[in-house]
């Protein structure tokens, strides 16, 4: 490749770690751990005696055991603990039985729930978890337990690798598809289909026809909406309605689905106010790994699981 | 818990649905099954469940559309044999198969 042709990838959305620093590990009783390998991004969460102590969120890389490491690696990178001070490490996502770290492996929909029902609070009764390659319709009780769920994953479309090739398609970094896909005189008729290989072509016609790029990403992400839509539709939607995965994030999806239920998102902030009122980061892609974290400390408290702690 | 097991595509819902709580875990529908799509064992969306349940394979949950057509209204018996079997009354499946292959 010449060096001017060198490629800017639209898609990449920057990784994030973090720890919290109130908190000193060493007087918590168990140190859990969740690691939720996604088709698209991985993330670490390390919780001490249940309260939220640190994170890593990267990007998943061609194998899930490597994936989990870097994840779980970006995640203590800022503390100083080490892997062998974790008591119980739980794996979640679609490579959960590949986390080398995890001594138990949960399915994400449980997670999500749980996750869900510890970042927004016990009122939420819907969670819909927009994944990398599949999203997830969940209602849940009070307490963050499943009550009914719908899954779609027999395919990718409307979902964030969607949104990442389309990133890509037509030259606009994936952040900033959300907020660009309102700056429009009127809102476009949305793409007739979410099938990424079919959007992909749709686009490039609209491309070449010389329709505006804001106009083509409110169209994108009006189908992406439609799309959510009908999976919650069949599902039921329910107060406190609450988004969890990377689309959260666009606001070109969220609003445009808001619009077509009917129904509000829930805002996007800690239920904890402890947290909120510190402004402790508040990822939306984090959900699956704090409740593989938080089900790793109802093992150990209810004796279900013991702890492997080495040091 | 209700735990819908399948997709919805482009041509409609294809969804096997278990009502875990109605669930005992009698295993009849893994026996009657001609395709053996279900199994029981631990609930692996509520994990602090004590009781077995029955779910659809892991492996299976993309295939339901084509596995459970031939047990469906408009081709075979009717009602499809694990719904029929099932004493409590937890299985039902959606109704993709009559809205295209019913009569």
């Amino acid at each position: 490749m010449v060096e001017h042709e060198k490629t800017v990838e639209f898609w990449r959305w920057p990784e994030t770690n973090w720890v919290n620093p109130d908190i000193d590990w060493k007087k918590g009783k168990y140190i859990t751990a969740g690691v939720d390998v996604g088709s698209v991004s991985t993330q670490a969460v390390i919780m001490a005696d249940g309260e939220f102590y640190a994170f890593g969120n990267t990007r998943t890389g061609s194998d899930s055991p490597n994936s989990a490491r870097k994840g779980m690696e970006y995640a203590l990178e800022k503390t100083e603990l080490k892997l062998e001070n974790i008591d119980y490490c739980i794996g979640t996502g679609y490579g959960r039985v590949n986390v080398p770290m995890a001594q138990q492996a949960i399915t994400e929909i449980s997670c999500h729930a749980k996750g869900a029902n510890f970042m927004y609070g016990p009122e939420v009764r819907t969670v819909m978890d927009m994944g990398g390659q599949d999203c997830k319709a969940i209602n849940i009780d009070e307490r963050g337990k499943v009550l009914n769920f719908m899954m779609n994953d027999k395919c990718a479309a409307g979902t964030g690798r969607g949104m990442e090739v389309f990133a890509d398609l037509i030259h606009v970094p994936v952040w900033e598809i959300g907020p660009r896909s309102f700056q429009i005189s009127k809102e476009p008729p949305s793409i007739s289909t979410t099938c990424v290989v079919f959007a992909k072509s749709e686009v490039m016609g609209l491309l070449e026809q010389g329709i505006p790029e804001n106009e083509i990403m409110a169209a994108y992400c009006s189908a992406m909406a439609h799309r959510i839509m009908e999976l919650l539709k069949r599902l039921g939607v329910k107060e406190k309605f609450v988004i969890t995965g990377g689309i959260a994030k666009n606001e070109g999806v969220v609003k445009r689905l808001e619009r077509e239920l009917g129904i509000k998102t829930a805002e996007q902030a800690w239920h904890n106010s402890k947290y909120r009122k510190k402004n402790f980061p508040f990822d939306t892609q984090l959900a699956g790994a704090i409740g593989a974290a938080l089900f790793a400390q109802a093992l150990l408290d209810t004796g279900k699981a013991k702890s492997v702690r080495k040091t | 818990m209700i735990a819908h097991y399948g997709f919805n595509d482009a041509s409609g819902d294809w969804f096997l649905t278990l009502d875990t709580d109605k669930c005992n875990g009698c295993g009849k529908c893994v026996e009657v099954c001609p395709v053996t799509i279900l199994g029981v064992g631990p609930d692996e969306i509520d994990i602090f469940r004590e009781e077995p349940v029955a779910s659809v394979k892991y492996d299976e949950r993309k295939k339901i559309r084509y596995h459970c057509a031939p047990c469906k209204p408009g081709y075979g018996s009717e009602p499809p044999p694990c719904v029929a079997v099932c004493k409590p009354g937890a299985i039902s499946h959606s109704e993709g198969w009559k809205v295209l292959y019913g009569r």
